[in-house]
């Protein structure tokens, strides 16, 4: 048996390799929470972790040169000499910086290192992410007309109007179909549930040209209907699975009681089937909003980019295409399509991390 | 008279189990038309659209119940289970199952879906260079990906069990997981952000620098090992799960097993390997093959990092760009039946649980 002495030591040993594990973690997330709230010109300018104390030159005294120095000759100051590229540059001297503060007035900074934050912030970001930019229209008659784009707060409705009946009417589906194949009896029964659990991994690639073809065919592109449709064939497998798990536990005397009390089998799934489900319905749904809602391929594909119906990953997506250095703009509007998601999980803990161990039974 | 009056029972059976369904369609379709026809404000459109979506999928099972609900009981009963799955098995089946072989089709025509090509799709997935890198790439991400996460979800798992902060460390590890790959993607773009000759802004290449080296542009620098940095990104983001099932499983491990090992003189190393690994094989095997599947179909953090461009494409981008720029719909079904092949042996082995399971 191991000493006290040496467990406490192997914990100790434990907690700083995990700390250290949890801070490689966390940095990106950080990092990008920061720099969200940073002015443009500061971001591209330093990096982010210079809000953290940190030792960087300080101007402490300024020099006033003679006017007439001459640039293109050396340049002597306090008895050491110096080019001009050295001085644009900022060059060490016994622990000193020299640079010039105004080249053409002949003033340079003296500058020591010294603890500093910088601690530059702005909502600006999110303001221009959420409102959208202010455009000016030129009207044909020739006046101007400002409009202001709608921006990101368009997209976020319109990415609540896709996943919450995107979560909403699969589970619905799911729950009736694993009802029947739990505790009804009918020709086919076996081979259909066989049919989900092979469907469960299948790619979903394998289905988008053909419901392309089909979708152009119906009109359904590019509408939240068509993507609802989408995202519940596509959701159905696991849910369906992983509802059939739960409801097929419940006890059988809960069902022979209720049948004895005349119930049909609609009022014992609404009344007595649902209810019982609640947790399982929640780790589930869970899954299914985080799915919806971060969704990336189904919507680039059923939906598109039109400002009338474009989802947050589609809009970041456009983004990240077209304005790929404005990192003012695109970490606000990243930290924007994070925030639902993140909210729902520190919310919800516990039924996401129940819902992840009751999928995983499935490869 | 009896005969007369079952007739009319029959007669109205009939119409409403025609009209009650047709009506169904009707109304949810002009409800749709008008969503897509309206010209409603966002925010308005999308409470509308919720709770047409929440109610309607409710009142399109309680209608046909009530019809069912018609009917003498011997039907009923024979007729209830279908109204229960048969929305399930339409959806599935016109969105899933009978696309699949749609696709299988395709996937013997030419460009333009006209011509049959026989086997050539196939043939071109393992010659043409474009589609073989994507293959390389892929097998790359499920091999590394995979095995990172798998061993350091277990590592952190093991870890954060001993440690006094368990609950803060598997919520930090396991947050990367509610987000999206695009929103992953702005995190990790900007932390191997490059900028020429200037200040570095993105961490790693500040890091290089403040050890002496040279900023890199390294989502295009040294291919193929340019893909390693889109892959940390997947293993940023799964580890999590790993971790989180990894965790759950090891806590099932008897605490007297464990403890009489340990007083039998075994040390932790001997440990793990003698009776966790064993003990968890399930879980393990189970972990891997979904990371595989998830890493087999990575498509959303290729795209938003690299668009495919340096040497970076997986199958699932080559298909997307095989279908919307090349308009090539052979190659673009056969990539899709090329990853449907790869996981089949894991759709052999769920099957194969679910029996061993006494499925039904």
């Amino acid at each position: 048996m191991r000493s006290r002495k040496g467990i406490r030591k192997s914990k100790w040993l434990v907690n700083t390799v995990l700390a250290i594990i949890c801070l490689v973690w966390t940095i990106p997330t950080l990092g990008l929470l920061v720099s969200s709230f940073r002015p443009a010109a500061d971001i591209l300018a330093t990096g982010w972790w210079n809000i953290l104390p940190h030792r960087d030159w300080q101007t402490t005294e300024q020099l006033q040169l003679p006017k007439d120095t001459d640039l293109r000759a050396p340049i002597i100051v306090n008895g050491v000499t110096y080019t001009d590229d050295q001085l644009r540059a900022g060059v060490e001297q016994g622990g000193e910086r020299l640079i010039w503060e105004n080249r053409r007035a002949r003033l340079l900074n003296v500058q020591e290192k010294e603890w500093t934050v910088i601690s530059n912030f702005t909502t600006q970001n999110y303001e221009t992410v959420l409102g959208g930019k202010t455009y000016e229209i030129k009207m044909p008659d020739g006046s101007t007309k400002t409009e202001k784009g709608s921006g990101m707060s368009r997209s976020f409705w319109n990415t609540v109007a896709v996943t919450v009946p995107a979560t909403v009417i699969p589970i619905f589906i799911a729950s009736f179909a694993a009802y029947a194949f739990a505790w009804l009896r009918f020709p086919g029964r076996k081979t259909l549930f066989v049919i989900v659990i092979a469907l469960l991994v299948v790619p979903l690639q394998v289905a988008l040209i053909p419901i392309l073809r089909d979708y152009t065919a119906l009109g359904l592109n590019g509408t939240y209907f068509g993507i609802w449709l989408a995202h519940t064939a596509f959701g159905l497998p696991l849910i369906t699975y992983f509802m059939y798990t739960s409801i097929s536990q419940l006890p059988k005397d809960l069902f022979e009681s209720a049948f004895m009390d005349g119930a049909t089998n609609f009022t014992i799934f609404s009344k007595l089937i649902l209810p019982l489900s609640v947790p399982a319905l929640a780790s589930i749904s869970i899954f299914q909003f985080l799915w919806v809602w971060n969704d990336y391929l189904v919507s680039l594909i059923f939906l598109g980019s039109q400002p009338e119906v474009q989802v947050l990953s589609m809009n970041i997506a456009n983004l990240v295409g077209s304005r790929g250095n404005d990192w003012h703009l695109l970490t606000a509007a990243a930290f924007v399509s994070m925030l639902m998601p993140l909210a729902v999980f520190f919310a919800l803990q516990k039924y996401f991390v129940r819902g992840l161990l009751g999928g995983s039974v499935k490869g | 008279m009896e005969l007369q009056a079952r007739k009319g029972n029959a007669l109205r059976l009939l119409l409403i189990s025609v009209l009650v369904p047709a009506l169904n369609i009707a109304i949810h379709w002009c409800i749709f038309l008008f969503f897509r026809d309206s010209d409603l404000p966002s925010v308005l459109k999308a409470v509308l659209a919720v709770a047409w979506g929440a109610f309607g999928i409710y009142s399109i099972y309680y209608t046909l119940n009530w019809v069912v609900e018609q009917y003498p009981d011997q039907w009923k009963r024979r007729i209830l289970p279908f109204v229960f799955v048969g929305p399930a098995v339409v959806l599935l089946g016109w969105l899933l199952v009978f696309p699949t072989l749609r696709t299988l089709y395709l996937s013997f025509f030419d460009a333009s879906s006209v011509n049959f090509v026989g086997f050539a799709n196939y043939l071109a997935v393992f010659t043409d260079r474009l589609l073989v890198m994507a293959l390389r790439n892929n097998l790359l991400w499920v091999f590394f990906g995979t095995l990172a996460c798998v061993s350091l979800g277990l590592l952190i798992a093991i870890l954060a069990d001993r440690s006094s902060f368990e609950k803060l460390a598997k919520g930090l590890i396991f947050m990367p997981m509610a987000i999206s790959f695009v929103a992953a993607g702005v995190i990790w773009k900007f932390i191997y952000y490059y900028q020429p000759g200037q200040e570095q802004i993105g961490l790693l290449n500040a890091i290089v620098v403040k050890f002496g080296g040279e900023p890199q542009a390294w989502l295009s620098m040294i291919q193929p090992w340019n893909n390693l940095f889109l892959i940390a990104i997947l293993i940023w983001m799964q580890t999590g799960f790993a971790m989180v099932i990894f965790s759950a499983a090891i806590k099932s491990i008897p605490e007297d097993m464990l403890e009489a090992a340990r007083m039998d003189g075994a040390g932790e190393v001997r440990i793990f390997f003698k009776i966790m690994i064993p003990y968890i094989a399930g879980t393990l095997l189970s972990v891997t093959t979904t990371i595989i599947v998830f890493t087999l179909k990575i498509f959303d953090v290729v795209m938003i990092m690299t668009g495919g461009q340096y040497e970076t494409d997986v199958v699932a981008t080559q298909f997307y760009r095989q279908l919307f720029m090349y308009q090539n719909a052979g190659y673009g079904s056969t990539l899709a039946i090329v990853l449907l092949i790869a996981v089949i042996p894991v759709i052999v082995i769920n099957l194969r649980q679910f029996r061993r399971e006494g499925g039904f």
